[in-house]
């Protein structure tokens, strides 16, 4: 034991060495650097996540109706309010429901810009 | 009475068309003050050139031959656009292309896909005007006797005149016009008609119809409902006058906007055919496109009658002539620019050649209903533009190579299967069915070349592809170097 480790006065923090000069994120992107590339990756992919999640949902709509109407053929004669039921999911239900894809899709695309601009320009 | 109307109608649009050359005398004009119009009138604008003579009266001459089955073709023209806004709606804006060919130029850095894309969009538009002209002339033949050519070369000539005179199309206001004046032709005399047939004490069918039942009435109806699925809600987003309209939005946030208003008017529409062919089989009326037209008289009848049947002639004649319109510039466009040599000449040949080439064929090829010959372009777009569009926007590694084979063998097949429908090949059988629904099998064709050529041949990715990407995706908003491609049609 030889005592207190002596005491060392910090004069000059090495700031300037433990960061590197930063350029905005759009510069970054414009020079195609490996940094830009993975934010513009992560954009396409976030949009297109949203996308294929949209198809996949409209593809089992629009794809699961006829094969229902084939495996269940009771379902082909089904009547909702007086009407046959085919009729009445596809000459009316469905364009609602289309909309309201559309409108939802459209409202989670623009967040995902909103998050991409804030992010590329908070620096 | 309706010929009063296709008078006043074919007037109009001449009067309007040569109204409009004042209005906006150099395209540069028309884009300046179309940035300025909201997602509501762009919405209606790409409704009125989209609503053609099939869904005004194709659908229903098709529910009424086929029964239920045939209630997927307006959900699919509708779907098509949700597949669009979300697959490609605000990239495609953002490209900056002003035709498909433009984009396929943009993002391959090619000459030679763009000039088979130009080949591509001429045949679909030649394959979708050809039946609004037939269409034309079985109206005209029914309202005036007058023989089917007549019909044709009226709407033939008008859009002829409008395109030359270079007004009608580039007013985003009259394309607005014509979507509400379809709907208003054909919702005034439903509302008349559902009176008459609750005065009437509501027939319906007899218990057990068949033909009310889905996957009924044709060979192979599940093969034949999955076709038509996949033709119309992919094949909407290929189709050429569609995608000039997205370019009159100013940034790609509205062209999302525009296309969520596109859906909700074309869902408003859409709704009211199938009660048009549920009304017609109820009256036992004969399966022809004419059925929308002589509903109102079998109905109502007298004087009344009369009137209402007027007000659809007048909404037929509207989407002859707008449809017809939108298809005949972009198609000129591209002969023009990619075949002839440009130019003010090079466009007014074009414009002849792009009309009386489906005049020829309306009258050579055989006469199938509306709705199917335009379904047939739209199996023809899935094929070819819909991989092209969504490969080039989504996915980095496609090539030059790729998209050229999967263009080729995707739309050439689709094309040929179209021909030997047109012109008379089989109707029956395994043979009939693939020929008349070629979708279900030319998409996937040319989806896995695109992809294995693309794989094949990595050497060949576009070198500005990063670049483009940035293009592609980031809102304006951001201030980034995007690249300085131009469109040529500027």
């Amino acid at each position: 034991m030889t005592g207190k480790p002596r005491r060392v006065v910090v004069t000059s923090p090495r700031t300037a060495a433990a960061r590197r000069p930063r350029h905005p994120l759009t510069r970054e992107i414009d020079e195609q650097t490996r940094l830009g590339e993975v934010y513009m990756r992560s954009l396409v992919r976030t949009q297109f996540r949203l996308a294929l999640f949209v198809c996949t949902l409209l593809a089992c709509l629009v794809g699961g109706l006829p094969l229902l109407f084939l495996l269940v053929p009771d379902l082909r004669s089904a009547q909702l309010l007086g009407l046959p039921l085919p009729w009445v999911v596809l000459a009316g239900l469905i364009y609602p429901a289309f909309i309201a894809g559309a409108w939802l899709y459209v409202w989670q695309a623009e967040r995902n810009e909103r998050d991409f601009a804030d992010l590329v320009e908070r620096q | 009475m309706s010929i009063a109307a296709i008078v006043v109608v074919a007037l109009a649009t001449i009067l309007i068309g040569a109204f409009g050359i004042r209005m906006s005398r150099t395209t540069s004009d028309f884009y300046v003050a179309s940035r300025t119009v909201s997602p509501l009138w762009n919405a209606s604008a790409i409704g009125g050139e989209y609503l053609s003579a099939a869904s005004f009266l194709g659908i229903a001459g098709l529910l009424i031959t086929y029964g239920a089955d045939m209630l997927w073709l307006p959900v699919g023209w509708t779907g098509g656009y949700l597949v669009l806004l979300v697959l490609v709606s605000a990239p495609l804006r953002r490209s900056g292309a002003y035709t498909l060919p433009d984009f396929a130029e943009a993002r391959l850095e090619s000459m030679a896909v763009r000039r088979v894309s130009s080949v591509l969009v001429v045949l679909i538009g030649w394959f979708y005007l050809m039946p609004q002209i037939q269409s034309a002339g079985l109206v005209f033949r029914t309202i005036t006797g007058a023989p089917e050519w007549a019909g044709g070369l009226v709407v033939a000539a008008v859009v002829a005149a409008n395109v030359l005179s270079g007004g009608m199309r580039s007013i985003t206001f009259v394309q607005a016009f014509q979507y509400w004046l379809k709907l208003t032709a054909l919702a005034v005399p439903l509302v008349f008609m559902l009176l008459a047939w609750r005065s009437d004490g509501f027939p319906g069918l007899p218990p057990g119809d068949p033909w009310a039942l889905p996957l009924h009435g044709r060979e192979h109806p599940l093969y034949e409902t999955y076709s038509l699925i996949l033709a119309t809600f992919l094949g909407t987003m290929g189709l050429p006058h569609v995608l000039v309209r997205f370019y009159t939005n100013p940034d790609g946030r509205a062209a999302r906007r525009t296309t969520l208003v596109v859906l909700t008017l074309l869902g408003a529409f859409y709704l009211m055919p199938a009660i048009y062919g549920y009304l017609g089989r109820v009256y036992g009326l004969p399966a022809t496109d004419t059925v929308v037209l002589s509903l109102p008289g079998r109905l109502i009848g007298g004087m009344g009658g009369d009137l209402l049947t007027a007000l659809i002639t007048a909404g037929a004649f509207a989407a002859f002539l707008s449809t017809s319109s939108g298809l005949t510039v972009s198609v000129a466009g591209v002969i023009a620019q990619d075949i002839l040599r440009g130019g003010v000449r090079s466009f007014r040949v074009a414009t002849i050649l792009a009309v009386v080439v489906p005049f020829a064929l309306a009258g050579t090829a055989r006469s199938l209903p509306v709705a199917t010959v335009v379904g047939l372009a739209f199996a023809v777009a899935a094929s070819s533009f819909c991989p092209l569009l969504v490969l080039g926007i989504w996915w980095r590694r496609l090539t030059t190579v790729g998209a050229m084979s999967g263009l080729l063998l995707g739309g050439g097949l689709a094309c040929a299967a179209v021909l030997a429908t047109i012109t008379g090949g089989p109707d029956t059988g395994w043979m009939g069915a693939l020929l008349s629904q070629p979708a279900a099998w030319t998409v996937p064709v040319s989806f896995t070349v695109m992809v294995v050529v693309s794989l094949l041949t990595q050497s060949r990715v576009p070198p500005g592809v990063a670049r483009t990407m940035v293009r592609l995706h980031t809102p304006e908003t951001l201030n980034l170097d995007r690249g300085d491609w131009r469109p040529r049609s500027l």
